[in-house]
């Protein structure tokens, strides 16, 4: 994974959180939402999201974090009107996305999981298309394709098609063309999946920046970097429901642990588990595919006493990180993000 | 709240949905300018080659159709009975060629169609929109296969036209069942089914379309005469017809336009019910 050499942290400050009694402006409100989908053939129905609940503030990047098949896809699938709900309501700026689809869609953005580029048309005409599809005229559309062609820096490319662009930049092209009609809220699914790194910290860096646009941005991802560095606010997603949902430096902090010590084994670990947790500094211990993954506190005091009690069991490798989101996934769930 | 939302409550839907509409209209022209070359080919390659074999080399090298005439009425040749069949398969061809075919890619390939969907117009819009263009596409093939038909064959071709308003309404109804018909298979079939296409629609649709006999001659076999009633093509050339060769037989004008009328009508529902089934799930 390249994902860990990505720890450049573009992130612009932060706004100034509004005082306590006014009421939030939320631009996208969820509530109880549920969608089944038929099972294939005669196996049982899929609950892809089994019972929703999301406020997403007016100006934020909030992020849905959550492994493959969590339904994230299927979320911003109802958000964007793309996804009849089986129940529960989805607001957008207000408008009921089961009432009015066709307001909704003239105030977000949509960059979805895959390419869906207009392969027959040229950069440059799939952003004018675009702004022409959101009632510009002429020369609006023409102004705001060149604008934004400069602003992603594809103008070199503006005359190439989708099919001669390298992955990020067919990417930054989609980002450029989902927020050319100047949307409230934009939704990327899953949008740094598939990159080379650089181009991941590039689109990271047009993510942060979409704040100075007032543009509102709701992410999914997979990677709990990308949810780390970017979102005001994650929400932790798995099995179509909601863990937890809190900004990233206070998910960490409710594991009440300062360091992830990961004893790497070659011997299966009976019995450790037990001994390591009744050591003071221990907060957890987990199994992880190649021995322990132990959450401790109180500094490095108990790291000595970790390695001791792990010898026996042929410890190969110690690694000693901050707790990240992952780690927060792992307590909630007890598997890995990943795979 | 924004001003960007106060700006959408005060524009009118009207306006938002016919610009969307207008844009996505010129966006497909746009693209049938750059492919212009691949536009012409598929329109006049099927209707060109017919008549050069049918209707020039066959009389040239002596092997033709013996078509009896009733003994009282004019003579017409093969020629004459092929130009408003061709003239309404090049229109059926069109329709599916330039609706169905990238129609069946987007939604199974590349979803380039996405971005149309998020328009913001009603998800049929974008399927009515399909059905429009294929039409204007199929107005210009019958443009295109004119001359050719007329000018190519070796015997006389007798066309004239009496009723300008039934050619013109015949045509824009044709064209308009020639794009319903596109998206009823576009959202229809899989990427990896096309040939299946040519070999379970436009085939069966051409031969059996009365193109090359008027509906008429069909009465020596009178369940085929029934069963092709199904085919929408029949209504095409029988129509054309009706508008082109007045003197050969062909169905009532009533007959033709209402059986017309129903199959947009129901090639319409069905390709906008398919097609928002496809998009939204
Ligand atoms: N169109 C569909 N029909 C049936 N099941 C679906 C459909 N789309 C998604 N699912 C199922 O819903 C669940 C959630 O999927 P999805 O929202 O795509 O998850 P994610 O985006 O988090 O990977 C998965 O079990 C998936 O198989
Ligand atoms: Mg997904």
């Amino acid at each position: 994974m390249p994902t860990r050499t990505a720890t450049r942290k573009p992130r612009a400050p932060r706004k100034a959180k509004p005082p306590k009694d006014e009421p939030k402006d939320y631009v996208l409100r969820v509530e109880r939402l549920v969608k089944v989908y038929p099972g294939p053939g005669n196996s049982p129905d899929i609950r892809a999201i089994d019972g929703i609940d999301l406020n997403v503030e007016r100006g934020e990047i909030f992020g849905l974090l959550g492994p493959n098949g969590a339904g994230k896809t299927t979320t911003v699938g109802v958000c964007t009107t793309r996804v009849y709900p089986t129940s529960g309501h989805v607001q957008v700026d207000g408008v009921d996305v089961r009432k009015d689809p066709a307001r909704v869609k003239l105030g977000i953005g949509v960059v979805t999981q895959f390419n869906t580029l207009d392969r027959l048309c040229t950069a440059w005409e799939n952003l004018y298309f675009h702004c022409r599809y959101f009632e510009m005229s002429h020369r609006e559309a023409k102004q705001r394709a060149d604008e934004l062609l400069q602003q992603f820096r594809l103008s070199e490319r503006r005359k190439s098609f989708p099919d001669e662009l390298s992955g990020g930049m067919a990417q930054r092209l989609q980002v450029a063309r989902s927020i050319a009609h100047r949307p409230s809220v934009l939704f990327l699914d899953e949008p740094t999946a598939g990159l080379d790194p650089q181009s991941r910290i590039a689109l990271w860096e047009i993510v942060s920046e979409m704040r100075e646009h007032g543009i509102t941005v709701v992410l999914t991802t997979h990677y709990m970097e990308e949810a780390d560095q970017l979102c005001d606010r994650v929400a932790i997603i798995d099995h179509g429901k909601i863990l937890v949902c809190d900004q990233p430096a206070n998910l960490k902090k409710t594991l009440g642990a300062e360091t992830v010590v990961h004893l790497h084994l070659e011997k299966p670990p009976d019995g450790l588990a037990g001994k390591l947790k009744r050591l003071s500094g221990v907060v957890s211990v987990d199994a992880s595919s190649d021995g322990l993954r132990v959450l401790t506190k109180g500094g490095g005091i108990v790291l000595p006493k970790l390695v001791n009690a792990a010898n026996k069991y042929g410890l190969t490798d110690v690694s000693v990180a901050e707790p990240t989101l992952e780690t927060v996934f792992i307590s909630l769930t007890g598997r890995e993000l990943r795979e | 709240m924004s001003s960007a939302t106060v700006a959408i409550q005060q524009r009118s839907r009207t306006s938002v949905y016919a610009h969307a509409f207008g844009g996505m209209i010129l966006r497909d022209a746009r693209v049938i300018v750059r492919e212009i070359f691949p536009f012409l080919t598929r329109t006049i390659m099927n209707p060109f080659l017919f008549t050069f074999v049918f209707t020039y080399v066959f009389p040239k090298i002596g092997q033709g159709f013996n078509i009896p005439q009733a003994s009282s009425g004019p003579q017409i040749s093969f020629a004459t009975i092929l130009v408003p069949g061709l003239v309404a398969v090049a229109m059926v061809f069109q329709g599916i060629s330039a609706v169905a075919l990238p129609l069946v890619n987007e939604f199974g390939r590349t979803r380039e169609i996405e971005d149309r969907v998020m328009a913001p117009v009603p998800v049929a819009f974008v399927g009515i929109e399909k059905i429009v263009f294929g039409a204007i596409q199929a107005v210009l093939a019958a443009v295109i296969v004119f001359p050719f038909v007329i000018i190519i064959p070796s015997t006389p071709v007798s066309i004239h036209v009496s009723n300008w308003p039934l050619l013109v309404g015949m045509i824009l109804l044709a064209s308009l069942v020639s794009g319903a018909l596109g998206l009823v298979i576009g959202t229809t079939f899989k990427p990896q089914q096309i040939p299946l296409i040519f070999s379970i629609i436009v085939i069966p649709v051409t031969f059996l379309g009365c193109v090359y006999y008027p509906w008429a001659r069909l009465a020596s076999i009178k369940w085929l005469q029934i069963f092709v009633l199904i085919n929408p093509l029949v209504y095409m050339s029988e129509g054309l017809r009706s508008a082109l060769t007045p003197e050969l037989q062909h169905m009532p004008l009533l007959a033709f336009t209402l059986a017309l009328v129903g199959a947009l009508a129901i090639l319409s529902y069905a390709g906008l019910r398919a097609f928002v089934k496809r998009v939204v799930n």
